[in-house]
This record gives C-alpha cells, structure tokens and sequence, in this order.
C-alpha cells in the first residue's frame, strides 16, 4: 500500500510528465489557450494512459523482456525481443486509442463530443508513448503499480496543462513584450513552475532510497570546502537524474 | 545550380529560421528540451533526427500513392518506429554510454510531432526528391536550435563543451574561476531549456517582427 502511495504522489508532482521530463509538450502547448478545452485533452490524456499503460506493462513482462517468453515452454527462455518494445508499444497505442474511440462514440455520445476531437491527437502524444517507455525503463514491479503510474502520471499531466491554460487566459490581459507574446511567455512560464515543482523533490529525502546520496555530499563537503557549492549541485543533479532513470 | 533550383534550396533554408519547427511550428518541444543539458547528447539527437526524418521522408513519399488514407497513420508510425529501432540499435552499439544518458528520449523521436506533422503535411503530397530536402531542412531547423540551447547550458552550467574544460579549472581555480567566476547550477536543471528556449523565441521574434503572434 505504502509503495502504491508513494508512487502515486511521486508521479504527480516530482516526475511530473511536464515539468520533470518535458513529456506531451506539443499539445502542452498548443491546446492550452482555453481552460475548457484543456480539461477536455488532460482526462482524455488520463484516461488513454491508464490503458496503455497496463496493457504495454502485460506486452513487456510477457512478450517482451529477456526471458519473457518462457511461459511458451523451456526452449524460449532465451528469447530477448526487448529491441521491439517501440514498434510493439506504439501499435498497441494507436490500436488502443482508436478501439477506445469507438466504444465512446457507441456508449456515451456526450463524452465523445467532448473528448472526440483530441482522441486521434493522442496517439502521437509523447506523454503516453514516454508513459510505456518510463514503465519500461523503471522496471514497475506488478499490474497494480503499473495501472497507479498510468493514472498518477495522467493527473500530473491534467494538473499541469490546467495550470498553463488558467495562467495564459490571464496573461491575455497583461502588457507582455511583442516578441514574447504568445509561445514565448508560456514557454518561460512553464520554466518557471518547473523549477517550483522541483522543490517537491524534497519530498523524496524523507525516504530511504534518496537519503545515501545527500549524507556522501556533506562527507565529500568537509574534506573539500572549496568544491562544497558545486559538488552539492552536481551531486543534486546528479541524484535527480537517477530518481528520473529510474 | 543545377542540383537545387531556387525552390528547392528554399525548402532547406526556410526551416533554419522563418519556419523553424521549434520557435514557430511548435513542433517536437517534447524530446528538444530534456536531453539538451550537454552539447554532445544535442548533437546526437539531432543527428538521429536528421536520418529519422530524412529517410522516413522518402519511405513516406515513395508510398504516397498506395497508402489508403483511412490506416496512414499506423503506416506512417510503422515507418518511424522502425527507424528509430534502427538508430537506437547503433546507438547500443557504438555509444553505449550516450544511449544510457539519451534514455527513453530516443524511443520517443517515435512520438516526435516534427517527423509525423511532415509526413503528414509534405511527404504525402510531393515527390522524393522534395520530401528529402524538406525532411532535411526540417530536421536541421531543429538541430540548430537543440544545439544552441545545449551549448549555452553547458557552457553557463558546468562550464565546458563536449566534457572539455573550456573555462578552466572550478577546483584549482584557473582561468576565468580565478578570477571569481561560478557556474551557473541552475542551468543544468531541466527547466532552464524552457527558459533557454523562451529567450531564442524572444531574440527571434524581434529581430523579425512579422513572427509576433497576437496576445
């Protein structure tokens, strides 16, 4: 339950698709004029991961990964076909988004006018490709987590597609410099509460993973007092990209 | 020239700037901006998107006439993700370090809006010759710009290009450090590209004012 948690809050706020890892940044931008549309894109966004994520976790634990083929029998055992996973992962997303705009359109006509439109955009939206490749590269133990990642990831995704829409139908009204106007400001907006979701990564030095890499520092830090600023920084970023690899 | 008439150098050169994927068409910010914290991560990039989008380009424009329409898409991403299959097999191979720093970003040059709005907007609807240059000159216009947000946050953020010290020493404090010089840390974390990015925009933008969007 604890790692349910933990993952789930991990996911929204310090590996948030947007911030952290510049994922789905395409439509970030350009579907982001208007509150209303924006809320349109980010559940259809948490809703298409929430399914291809599993369904890609089932792919590779059971097709994909070194040794994933042994429940064919002893003589596949050996089989690695984890060179696949793209081309796998992408068709199962492009087959998943265009099933799932089907059976809206049959079952709820009122959430697919709603959602149609941006269901096709989907497709080709990083943030649920990245979704499966993260799912893949950090080794997500079981279907439950796998499904959690799906769904926390796409509500970090809402959130910050929500808070740029809000912030540029402010901005409407402010004097911003010509050439900024537009893709310029949003983009160093978006810069600016990236580094505001960085100190979320605090919350990680509660836990146990994260707690080594700091107290190495301050030891490294006394003996060398000169390199103690910039060894904290490289030290920061470098156990920021670890958490991120994995 | 005989090799590129007007019109086609155009197809090149009009990328580069005036139609930039990154500044102006907003395309492909996705995988620009997390792996541009080094210049040599930039350029391999680039250089993957380059042959991912010139080649795919081709493929595209060679089987323009027998895709349905209906199943481009699935045909076209097919064709991209074997690419990029491609390069990040070579990638394994011969750069094994730099594959592990590009991580999942070059899986995701799958996802690169640049490679499937040209196809979509170009390679369907013009000959080979033509698409080339145009994936080219597409794929240059955003080398260009992911090799000048990664030189810039190299150089101000740990003060060297291609791992090579070229400020000096920060320890031994030689060079520019000796004379009171500290790097710049907040230019390694993710979010200075946007803010890199955003000022590229802004320089752009008033250089050529008809670029300026409406508020």
């Amino acid at each position: 339950m604890l790692e349910h948690i933990e993952l789930f809050f991990r996911s929204i706020f310090i590996d948030n698709m947007v911030f952290a890892v510049f994922l789905g940044m395409c439509s970030y931008l350009a579907v982001s004029k208007k509150v209303a549309t924006a809320v349109g894109l980010g559940a259809a966004v948490i809703f298409v991961l929430a399914v291809t994520v599993p369904l890609n976790w089932l792919l590779d634990q059971y097709i994909l990964r070194d040794g994933a083929l042994a429940w064919l029998g002893p003589e596949y055992a050996d089989y690695n076909l984890s060179f696949l996973s793209f081309i796998m992962f992408i068709a199962t997303i492009a087959t998943m988004v265009q099933l799932v705009e089907i059976v809206v359109e049959k079952f709820s006509p009122a959430l697919y006018n709603s959602l149609g439109i941006f269901l096709p955009l989907i497709a080709v939206n990083c943030a649920i490709l990245g979704g499966s490749l993260f799912m893949q590269s950090r080794e997500i133990e079981t279907l439950g987590l796998a499904l959690n990642y799906g769904v926390s990831s796409g509500i970090g995704w809402f959130l910050a597609i929500l808070a740029i829409a809000a912030i540029r139908e402010k901005i409407r009204y402010s004097n911003v410099p010509a050439p900024l106007r537009g893709l310029g400001i949003t983009f160093i907006i978006t810069g600016l509460m990236g580094i505001g979701f960085q100190s979320f990564g605090g919350m990680l030095t509660g836990g146990d993973e994260a707690a080594p890499a700091p107290e190495e520092t301050t030891v490294k830090a006394e003996d060398e007092k000169e390199k103690k600023k910039k060894e904290e920084i490289d030290e920061k970023a470098v156990s920021y990209n670890d958490v991120i690899n994995k | 020239m005989a090799l590129l008439s007007k019109k086609d150098t155009n197809l090149i050169l009009d990328p580069l700037a005036d139609n930039n994927p990154i500044t102006i068409q907003v395309l492909g910010i996705c995988s620009a901006l997390a792996i541009t914290a080094e210049l040599q991560a930039s350029l391999v990039m680039a250089l993957s998107v380059i042959f991912v989008l010139g080649v795919g380009n081709v493929v595209i424009s060679l089987m323009r006439n027998i895709i349905p329409s209906k199943i481009r898409i699935i045909v076209q991403l097919v064709v991209i993700a074997t690419l990029v299959i491609i390069v990040d097999q070579v990638l394994k191979a011969f750069a094994y370090e730099l594959s592990k720093t590009l991580s999942v970003f070059v899986g995701l040059i799958i996802t690169n809006c640049i490679i499937m709005g040209r196809f979509e907007a170009f390679a369907l609807g013009n000959n080979v010759w033509r698409s080339f240059l145009d994936g080219i000159g597409n794929a240059l216009g955003y080398g260009v710009i992911l090799i000048i947000v990664g030189f810039f946050r190299e150089l101000l953020g740990s003060g060297t290009l291609f791992g090579i010290k070229v400020l000096g020493d920060p320890v031994t404090k030689t060079g520019l450090y000796a004379t009171g010089y500290e790097n710049n840390g907040f230019m390694i974390i993710p979010p200075a590209a946007l803010i890199v990015v955003g000022i590229i925009i802004w320089v752009q933008r008033s250089k050529n004012r008809t670029l300026i969007e409406e508020n």
